[in-house]
């Protein structure tokens, strides 16, 4: 947390600098689309990637992977694309929308959000089939519902949820409000819901790690913006902040 | 008749014609005509449908149950705020259904108001589907028979009344009778409205095939998986909604 404040301020300084540098400017707009797990970090990531490119003006657009690859697919106006899955980032690539090939800059793995302070007692993924015990999982759409099922086979769990979210903060909310006792979510995601909700880890989590890929868009109106970018969030200030963020980097 | 329209007219009145025509004309072209029957049979499409068929029309028979007393309320009874409740009243038609979703969250949840307090959850549950498509579709039916109400003519009733007829007896054979075709179309309107009711439902009662899956869920999510899927399920939708016009028409407008 620190470090992430100490990034921040570094930033509002350095912010406020360059804008009384270069007043003029009129400034170029970037825009990422980007797994809804990534919101809190790309959000930090987005406003160094702004102070050490004064003029440019970084835009995200956050959803479920798959929602973001058929917006991309259907010609939405995007330079930048993070998904939470090779299979979702395929999709793009696969339409040869892709600018070269993607490249994978941080892994992700699931935990079991549970309500602060566990009231359930829920240790493990065959918890989570016991009756009376409301669990949301992400649809298998989405990367983190693929995820949940590769773990839940591996564990050999049938579980019958109450909800299959459009996108992990979606099923992440479920238990933030306290609709339902457990969720699959991203170990990120809990980390960045700052104590409304507890992560319990599982081994199964093991199986199911999902690699995150970055691509700049074939398309992309502001090109050498975008390069810039996925540059930026594959450099050692990038990993840095994924890290403080929970993710796993290669 | 034509000479008396200004020619200035046309061409933004047929460019809005095509606008609302043509993306509907292109779900019809893109469809996967080829494979139509398969896919239409296939169980997730079935399942999805009946599940939006029942709900809706649960979802209209609540509404008529308690919007048609409602409107009757707010047409013939002088009382302070009114105006204000009229409002009230119409809010959900406004109101983003997203807001409404969470709204009914904090209602029926198992954190709930009503939900904690009686100790239930209608969150992610069929009922739950009911109740956000009454939300949304409710204020259609009631601005639409307290409009009829508001035309209908009241010296009939007043007549039933001096003849001896209860007040009961009015309402069910003089004010029901007069009403019936806004009643009828506001019916139709609400059940439309249910069916096609996307933000509330996924926000109160979620996704979850055979129990809260309704349709317009189903397309959002089929689109990002199997767009072709997305079109078909789009396909049935339009035709059920053109066939709500066609009984309109001919039942209550032609």
């Amino acid at each position: 947390m620190r470090l992430l404040a100490a990034v921040l301020t570094a930033s509002l300084v350095a912010g406020c600098a360059s804008t009384a540098a270069q007043p003029a400017a009129r400034p170029k707009n970037l825009t990422v689309l980007a797994a809804s797990s990534l919101t809190e970090v790309f959000a930090l990531l987005g406003r160094d990637f702004e102070t050490g490119h004064p003029g440019t003006k970084v835009t995200f657009s956050y959803g479920g992977s798959s929602t973001l690859a058929q917006q991309i697919v259907n010609g939405a106006p995007a330079d930048v694309f993070a998904a939470a899955s090779p299979a979702t980032m395929a999709t793009v690539t696969k339409a040869g929308l892709g600018s070269g090939a993607p490249k994978t800059f941080a892994r992700n793995t699931l935990v079991i959000a549970v309500e602060s302070g566990n009231p359930k007692g829920i240790t493990s993924l065959a918890d989570l089939a016991k009756p009376g015990t409301k669990v949301a999982l992400c649809a298998p759409e989405v990367p983190c519902g693929a995820a949940a099922r590769t773990a839940l086979g591996a564990a050999n769990v049938s579980v019958q949820p109450v909800t299959l979210a459009p996108d992990v903060k979606a099923a992440l909310s479920t238990v933030e409000l306290g609709e339902a006792d457990a969720a699959l979510v991203y170990r990120t995601d809990v980390k960045s819901a700052g104590g409304k909700v507890d992560g319990v880890d599982f081994p199964e989590s093991a199986k199911a790690v999902n690699d995150y890929p970055v691509v700049a868009l074939a398309h992309a109106p502001n090109p050498s913006g975008a390069t810039a970018f996925v540059s930026f969030v594959l450099s050692d200030q990038g990993r840095k902040a994924l890290t403080a963020a929970g993710f796993q980097t290669p | 008749m034509r000479r008396s329209v200004p020619p200035l007219l046309w061409a933004p009145g047929l460019l809005g014609l095509a606008f609302l025509v043509l993306p509907l004309v292109a779900l019809v072209l893109r469809a996967p005509w080829a494979t139509l029957p398969g896919r239409l049979v296939e169980p997730g499409v079935l399942t999805a449908l009946r599940l939006s068929v029942t709900t809706a029309s649960a979802a209209t028979v609540l509404a008529v149950l308690v919007g048609v007393p409602l409107a009757v309320l707010l047409a013939r009874v002088e009382f302070p705020g009114r105006r204000l409740v009229r409002a009230l009243v119409t809010l959900p038609l406004v109101l983003p259904p997203v807001v409404g979703g969470v709204a009914l969250l904090l209602v029926f949840g198992r954190r709930g108001v009503i939900g904690s307090w009686a100790g239930f959850s209608l969150a992610f549950t069929t009922a739950g589907v009911v109740l956000a498509e009454a939300f949304v579709a409710l204020p259609f039916l009631v601005v639409s028979v307290e409009g009829a109400l508001r035309a209908a003519d009241r010296r009939y009733e007043e007549a039933a009344a001096t003849l001896g007829a209860t007040r009961w007896t009015v309402f069910r054979r003089v004010t029901l009778p007069m009403v019936a075709p806004g009643l009828a179309a506001g019916t139709v309107l609400c059940w439309a409205r249910a069916l096609g009711e996307f933000g509330a439902t996924i926000t109160f009662a979620g996704n979850f095939p055979g129990r809260t899956q309704t349709m317009p869920i189903a397309v959002y999510l089929a689109l990002e998986s199997d767009p072709d899927a997305a079109i078909v399920l789009s396909l049935v939708l339009l035709a059920v909604s053109v066939a709500i016009l066609v009984t309109l028409r001919d039942r209550w407008l032609g």
